[in-house]
């Protein structure tokens, strides 16, 4: 139960959102996120999206992961 | 799916464990906290990819497992009392107390209901005006702001009959009572959803103090082995710190908002885990602006009884001195669906998992 899962934001109604989770929907809680808005991925846990997920961060974690298994495949 | 399948790349998965056995020398142990990263763990059956010297040792932070019987009881008494409606967690209902559990009580016919979320409890309240509803709060910083947005929710509209029994925990006092215990290890996988609420500076105190690297990190497999591979490297290199691997969630300062309702709501009090015993300042209570909604203001408990798990193990591998397969019960007696003891119940529970891709049965990843 401690897992949150990353889920897309689809609609808004007030604080309270609808999320796709690969496809099934769930409503999340959104009384701890800044300007949700339809289409933010964010962490969805026990009916609430406790943080976004940035977009930025995650590309820039992968091409550093990429950088590194490049420099690994020339050794 | 994004932010799952690249994170989920086999071929990186084996280069970053190539590049961890190149780096590591002699055995080091890892404790991955969270209970979420056992269940991972296990799942895409990240030790087999790892070398023989690098070993992962599961701790205290799944939140059904670490909850006491005492905790049970309470519920269980509870739900035999007129009028009332317990709302839960799933997972909690199969756990054992001394004599009974939720299950139990409910095939007896307790109207106890499964919820996802604090707020569906509160709508249970509000449709129904003649019982009083107690919403069981486990869980650890990442629920723990849920409910207390819940508790807010219930003074604005003015839910009289809904109240919260609360067995909320904070991590960071249990991992330096897994420190003081003296579980030899070399550096802490940090609860990368814990830390996505109140960022990466409460694990400060770890690598400053008792000169142990944590680095925080996401659930996919690319994330777990990352994050041992950077701690490998703080070993190497004696620099111990606290390092976040799961930047696209985690950042220094957490989720503001969601740490202001967790504050605004609770405060810290002593609380009892499973296998430790009490820890000072470990727990959550409402503060007193809100104990019209405690539980424990209207149902008065039996003291404490002494906490006897029989042979049941769970309290020494929540501890990290064991591992399910010590357990005599585990895997004959024991099973997810027969669950003896707490590490069984959960799907983060370490028996659980254990017994569940023991046989890689579930597991197409390796
Ligand atoms: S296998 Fe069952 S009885 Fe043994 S430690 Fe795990 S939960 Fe307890």
């Amino acid at each position: 139960m401690c897992l949150s899962v990353p889920a897309r934001i689809i609609s808004i109604d007030g604080s309270m959102a609808e999320v796709s989770c690969g496809g099934t929907i769930f409503k999340a809680g959104l009384q701890m996120i800044e300007n949700a808005k339809p289409g933010d991925y964010i962490l969805l846990h026990a009916g609430f999206a406790i943080q976004k997920i940035s977009d930025e961060e995650a590309v820039e974690t992968l091409r550093l992961l990429k950088e590194m298994k490049d420099a690994m495949d020339e050794m | 799916m994004k932010y799952i399948d690249e994170f989920r790349d086999k071929q990186l998965v084996i280069k970053l464990a190539g590049h961890i056995k190149n780096l590591a020398r002699g055995d080091l142990a890892f404790m991955e906290v969270c209970g979420g990263h056992t269940s991972a763990i296990h799942r895409f059956g990240i030790k087999s990819f790892l070398p023989d010297n690098i070993k992962l040792i599961s701790g205290p932070g799944c939140p059904v497992c670490v909850t006491g019987k005492e905790f049970i009881d309470k519920a269980v008494a509870c739900s035999r009392l007129k009028n009332v409606i317990i709302t839960t967690f799933g997972d909690l209902i199969r756990v054992p107390g001394t004599v009974s559990s939720l299950e139990k009580e409910r095939a007896k016919g307790a109207d106890i209901r499964i919820v996802f979320s604090g707020l569906e409890a509160l709508d249970i309240a509000i449709a129904n005006p003649g019982s009083r509803v107690i919403f069981l709060g486990i869980g650890f910083e990442t629920t723990a702001p849920g409910t207390a947005v819940t508790i807010k929710e219930a003074l604005k509209k003015r839910v009289e009959n809904f109240c919260l029994l609360s067995a909320h925990k904070i991590m960071p006092p249990a991992m330096e009572a897994i420190i003081k215990e003296g579980v030899n290890i070399d550096g802490f996988i940090c609860p990368g959803h814990v830390a996505a609420i109140t960022g990466s500076g409460i694990f400060d105190f770890i690598p400053e103090k008792y000169k142990l690297g944590c680095v925080i990190t996401g659930f996919e497999p690319v994330d777990i082995t990352q994050a041992i591979l950077m701690l490998v490297n703080q070993v190497n290199s004696n620099d111990p710190k606290t390092e976040i691997q799961y930047r696209r969630a985690v950042t220094k300062d957490g989720n503001s908002m969601a740490k202001k309702q967790m504050e605004d709501v609770f405060e810290t009090c002593d609380a009892f885990w499973r296998g430790f015993g009490i820890i000072p300042g470990s727990g959550l209570k409402l503060r007193k602006e809100f104990t019209k909604f405690d539980a424990g203001e209207f149902y008065q408990f039996d003291p404490e009884s002494p906490e006897n798990d029989g042979s049941c193990i769970c309290g020494e591998i929540l501890r990290g001195k064991k591992t399910p397969p010590d357990c005599p019960l585990f895997g004959n007696e024991c099973l997810p669906d027969n669950p003896i003891g707490a590490c069984m119940v959960s799907n983060e529970g370490a028996c659980n998992t254990w017994f569940k891709y023991s046989n890689n049965e579930c597991n197409n990843y390796t």
